[in-house]
C-alpha cells in the first residue's frame, strides 16, 4: 500500500514537473541574451581587478613568507648540524683529555710505587746494617766475655781450692802453686768447659 | 517559481537600469556573486598573507596551501617557463572555485553556470595561448598542427583534424563547466523538488539522494574548478614548449 503510493506520487510529480516547465516561457535562462554584456562587464570587471590585486600585493607576499620559512629552517638545520658537529668534538675533546689523566694517573702511581719500594729498600739496608753492626758488637762483647771468663774461673777455682786447703790442712799453701795446677788443669780440659 | 529546476539561473537586475551607449550593464544577481567571490578570495588570501610566522596559523595555512598547490599543479603540466603565467592561472583557479562553491549554498546563484561566463573566460585563455604561442615560435607555432611521424598520406588528414580540435578548445573548456554546474544544480533542485511533492511519506528517498547529491556537486565543483585550470596549463604548455 505504502509502496504503491510512494510509486504513483513519484509518478505524479513527473507530471508536475512538466508543468512547471511548460509554465515557464523558453528553456534555459543561460541562452537569454538579455545580460550578456552586464555579464561579461561585471566578470572583466571583478576578474580583472582580483588579479591585479593578487598578482601585484597577494601572491608576492605568500611567495615571500614561503621563501622565508624555508631559509629560516635550512638556517635552523645548519646551525642544530653545526652545533652536533662542536658537542662531538667536544666529546672527543673530554674522552682525549679523560685518557691522558688516566695515563698520567698511572704513571704516577707507578712512580710513587717504585719511590715507596726504593725507600723501603733503603731504609730496610739501613735497619739491616744496624742490626748487623749490633750483632757483631753485641758478638764482639760475648767474645771478650768469653775470653775472659776462664781467668775468672781460674781465680776463683785458685782461691776456693786455696780457702779449702786451708781449711782441710790448716796450713797456708802457696797460691803460685795452686795456679800453677789450676792452668794445667785449664789447659787440659778448657775446651772440656769453655767449648762450645 | 521553485517547482522550475531552470529557475535557479534567472539573471535579473538589482538596483536602477545602467546603460552605456547600447549595452545594458546593469548590476545583476550575476554580478552580485562575482563581487561577493572576488571579495572573499582577496580577503581570505590577504588574511592568510598578513602575518609571517613560522608555525602558520589555519589561514595562514590554507592560503599557503593553495599557492603550493596551484605552483605544483603549473610546474608539473606546463614546466617552469610558465611562471610568469602562475598569478593569472592561480587567480582563475580560484574564481571558478569559489563561484562554484558558493553556488552550492542554497538561494545563491551560480556565476559559472552561464555559458557567456565560461565562455568569456575560456576564450580569453584561447586568444591569450594563441598569442603566447605566435609571439614565442613566430610562425614555427603553426608546426602544432603538423605532428611528427605521420605517413604523408595522412598529413592532409591530421592537419584538419587538429586545427579543429585547437579551434574547438574554448568551446570545450567552456562547455565543460557550464554545463557541469548547470546540470548538477538542476539534478539538485529535480531533486528537492522531489521531496516537497512526496511529502511525509515518500519524500525520504529523494531527501537522502539529495544529501548524497550535494556530496556529489561539491565535489564535481572543485574538480571543474581543477579541471578548468589544469588544461589552461596543458594549452600553455602547448604555446611555451612546442613538443611536435
Amino acid at each position: 500500500m505504502v509502496k504503491k503510493i510512494y510509486f504513483q506520487s513519484i509518478f505524479f510529480s513527473f507530471f508536475f514537473i512538466k508543468e512547471a516547465f511548460a509554465a515557464e516561457s523558453g528553456g534555459m535562462p543561460q541562452l537569454n541574451p538579455e545580460f550578456w554584456v552586464s555579464q561579461i562587464f561585471w566578470l572583466i570587471l571583478s576578474f580583472g581587478i582580483m588579479y591585479l590585486v593578487l598578482s601585484k600585493l597577494i601572491l608576492p607576499k605568500i611567495s615571500n613568507n614561503l621563501e622565508s620559512r624555508k631559509s629560516q629552517i635550512l638556517e635552523n638545520i645548519e646551525a642544530a648540524e653545526k652545533q652536533r658537529e662542536d658537542s662531538d668534538a667536544k666529546l672527543k675533546e673530554y674522552d682525549e683529555i679523560i685518557s691522558k689523566s688516566k695515563l698520567k694517573a698511572t704513571s704516577i702511581f707507578n712512580q710513587a710505587r717504585e719511590k715507596a719500594l726504593k725507600d723501603i729498600g733503603a731504609k730496610r739496608e739501613v735497619l739491616d746494617k744496624q742490626i748487623d753492626n749490633e750483632i757483631s758488637e753485641a758478638e764482639k762483647e760475648i767474645d771478650v766475655l768469653r775470653k775472659k771468663a776462664p781467668d775468672k774461673i781460674n781465680k776463683i777455682a785458685i782461691e776456693t781450692s786455696s780457702e779449702l786447703l786451708q781449711k782441710l790442712i790448716g796450713a797456708e799453701v802457696n797460691n803460685s802453686s795452686i795456679s800453677a795446677i789450676v792452668d794445667d788443669l785449664s789447659k787440659r780440659n778448657g775446651d772440656k768447659y769453655y767449648g762450645n | 517559481m521553485a517547482a522550475n529546476p531552470m529557475s535557479q539561473f534567472n539573471v535579473y537586475r538589482i538596483g536602477p537600469e545602467i546603460k552605456v551607449g547600447a549595452f545594458d550593464i546593469s548590476f545583476t544577481n550575476a554580478s552580485l556573486f562575482m563581487i561577493i567571490s572576488t571579495v572573499s578570495i582577496l580577503l581570505i588570501f590577504n588574511l592568510g598573507s598578513k602575518k609571517n610566522s613560522i608555525l602558520p596559523n589555519k589561514i595562514q595555512l590554507l592560503a599557503e596551501l593553495s599557492y603550493t598547490f596551484v605552483s605544483k599543479m603549473i610546474s608539473d603540466t606546463a614546466g617552469s617557463k610558465a611562471k610568469p603565467y602562475f598569478a593569472f592561472i592561480f587567480s582563475l583557479f580560484m574564481f571558478v572555485l569559489f563561484c562554484n562553491m558558493f553556488g552550492m549554498i542554497p538561494y545563491t546563484f551560480t556565476v559559472t553556470s552561464h555559458i557567456i561566463v565560461t565562455f568569456v573566460l575560456a576564450a580569453f585563455i584561447f586568444i591569450g595561448v594563441t598569442v603566447i604561442g605566435f609571439t614565442k615560435h613566430g610562425f614555427g607555432y603553426l608546426k602544432l598542427f603538423v605532428p611528427s611521424g605521420v605517413p604523408a598520406v595522412l598529413l592532409p588528414l591530421i592537419v584538419i583534424i587538429e586545427i579543429i580540435s585547437y579551434l574547438s578548445r574554448p568551446i570545450s573548456l567552456s562547455v565543460r563547466l557550464f554545463a557541469n554546474m548547470m546540470a548538477g544544480h538542476t539534478m539538485m533542485k529535480v531533486f528537492g523538488g522531489f521531496v516537497i511533492s512526496l511529502g511525509i511519506v515518500g519524500g525520504w528517498l529523494p531527501l537522502s539522494f539529495s544529501v548524497a547529491l550535494t556530496g556529489l556537486e561539491i565535489l564535481v565543483a572543485f574538480l571543474q574548478a581543477y579541471v578548468f585550470a589544469i588544461l589552461t596549463c596543458i594549452y600553455l604548455n602547448d604555446a611555451l614548449n612546442l613538443h611536435h
